[in-house]
């Protein structure tokens, strides 16, 4: 019951972070959805994303207040084009028409399937050592996808600090002239 | 009990709506960490057990009560890494932001179509 | 203080204790990770958060000088490479990501084998990554007023 209210809080803040005409409230706003996604992950009995969810939340939210609040241009005006909003339409339809075949499908909310995961349970103390199961997943049965995890991370770190750096751009466009 | 999943793809749908009608390059980026959170949530709401505990066993617990109680670990684990990405994926999209902030002067989509003919 | 890069004094001191103090959790999160909630992911996300904080709190300059960009970089990188080459000398033993070291006791600190190197590591990286796409973020930028 209370992650049903959690959840329509979290409705109505992020229709509020998008419909809101000043963009520094539309970041905070977006924090609150942030925030309201790591206390259902804490009721849900997920602690270790409960806590990555709140670091990672406060840090986006400086990174987006720190990109957006010394911009001059804080208000914004609204203007719509017919055309998106029908593209948007016809998605809904077949997002409702292919969610619809999905909730047939899983299974009721509180009774999961756990096929594999069983084995981790009954087997990764034994296996690995580490009484967290999680952190035995994701470093010992499922290192490959830390791995590739850890590589994307890096990529993007990358990606932008080149794309922000000042010094290459001018020695290329020295070297051009 | 489905209202949960589909209350869940409500907060989907309006980060797609986000992503598709917004002009403002900030909105895109906010409706972008919506849509995350929504996916992140999912996955999470699909391992919960009724009445479940963490998957972390402590110290003189029962094995087989364990076993029986612990909520799913594999989804938690993929979103552990999943939310992490994200943020990386999140700063990548304000660089390229404030790089386009630089060239044009403007945040809004339209207008740096406009200026550059 | 004459330094008047920075926030006010009251952050100022705020700052100087609780700094080192979020760099004791973060260094906790990353070093439990097996036994209790946590990892290398969120207690990286916590150490760089830390140096960020120093940095909007007291300027740039001074948090260069607790860790510069180019020790940020070095320190990603090696966190790459521990964590790589850990799981690479899994093959000495026959295969990828083998766990070969010695699993120890339960629910003691230095037990699990592999995973808590593979934490520290991870924890490096992130850290030391997020901090330097928040220096490029913020330092970094080119700004052309008046056009």
């Amino acid at each position: 019951m209370l992650l049903i209210i959690l959840l329509i809080f979290m409705i109505a803040g992020s229709i509020i972070a998008l419909e809101t005409k000043n963009l520094l409230s539309a970041v905070i706003a977006a924090g609150a959805v942030g925030a309201g996604v790591c206390i259902c992950f804490l009721m849900l009995g997920a602690p270790d994303i409960a806590i990555t969810q709140m670091a990672v939340e406060t840090l986006s939210l400086v990174i987006l207040i720190r990109a957006t609040i010394s911009r001059d241009l804080t208000h914004i005006t609204a203007q719509r084009e017919a055309g998106g909003l029908v593209a948007v339409g016809v998605f809904m339809a077949v997002f409702v028409l292919f969610s619809t075949f999905a909730l047939m499908e899983i299974p009721p909310f509180g009774k999961p399937l756990m096929t594999v995961s069983s084995y981790y349970v009954q087997n990764g103390l034994a296996q690995t050592g580490a009484s967290n199961i999680i952190s035995a997943i994701i470093l010992d049965y499922r290192g490959y996808d830390t791995l590739g995890e850890a590589t994307i991370l890096f990529v993007a770190v990358a990606g932008a600090i080149v794309l922000l750096r000042k010094k290459g751009r001018k020695k290329a466009e020295e070297k051009d002239e | 009990m489905m209202l949960i999943y589909v209350l869940c793809m409500i907060l989907f749908a309006i980060g797609i709506y986000g992503i598709v009608v917004k002009k403002n390059l900030v909105k895109i980026i906010i409706s972008f960490c919506i849509l995350d959170y929504a996916v992140n949530l999912f996955f999470i709401l699909i391992g919960y057990k009724k009445d479940g505990i963490a998957p972390i066993m402590m110290p003189g617990q029962d094995k087989a009560q364990f076993v029986a109680q612990t909520v799913d670990p594999l989804p938690q684990a993929l979103v552990l890494t999943s939310i992490v990405i994200g943020l990386g994926i999140t700063i990548l999209m304000v660089a390229i932001a404030i790089r386009l902030y630089d060239k044009y002067g403007t945040f809004d989509v339209m207008k740096m179509r406009k200026l550059k003919g | 203080m004459n330094d008047r890069s920075g926030m006010t004094v009251i952050v100022k001191t705020v700052v100087r204790i609780s700094a080192s103090l979020i760099l004791l959790y973060g260094a906790y999160i990353v070093a439990y990770g097996q036994l209790t909630p946590g990892g290398g992911f969120p207690g990286g996300v916590i150490l760089g958060g830390a140096f960020i904080l120093l940095c909007l709190a007291f300027g740039k300059e001074t948090a260069f000088r607790k860790l510069s960009v180019n020790a940020a970089s070095v320190l990603d990188s090696a966190g790459a490479l521990i964590f790589l080459g850990i799981a690479l000398s899994g093959y000495a033993w026959g295969v990828f990501f083998l766990n070969f070291l010695n699993k120890g006791i339960p629910f003691h600190l230095w037990t699990a084998g592999i995973i808590p190197l593979c934490n520290i590591g991870i924890g490096l990286k992130v850290g030391a990554g997020l901090f330097g796409a928040f220096i490029a973020l913020t330092a970094f930028r080119v700004v052309k007023k008046g056009d």
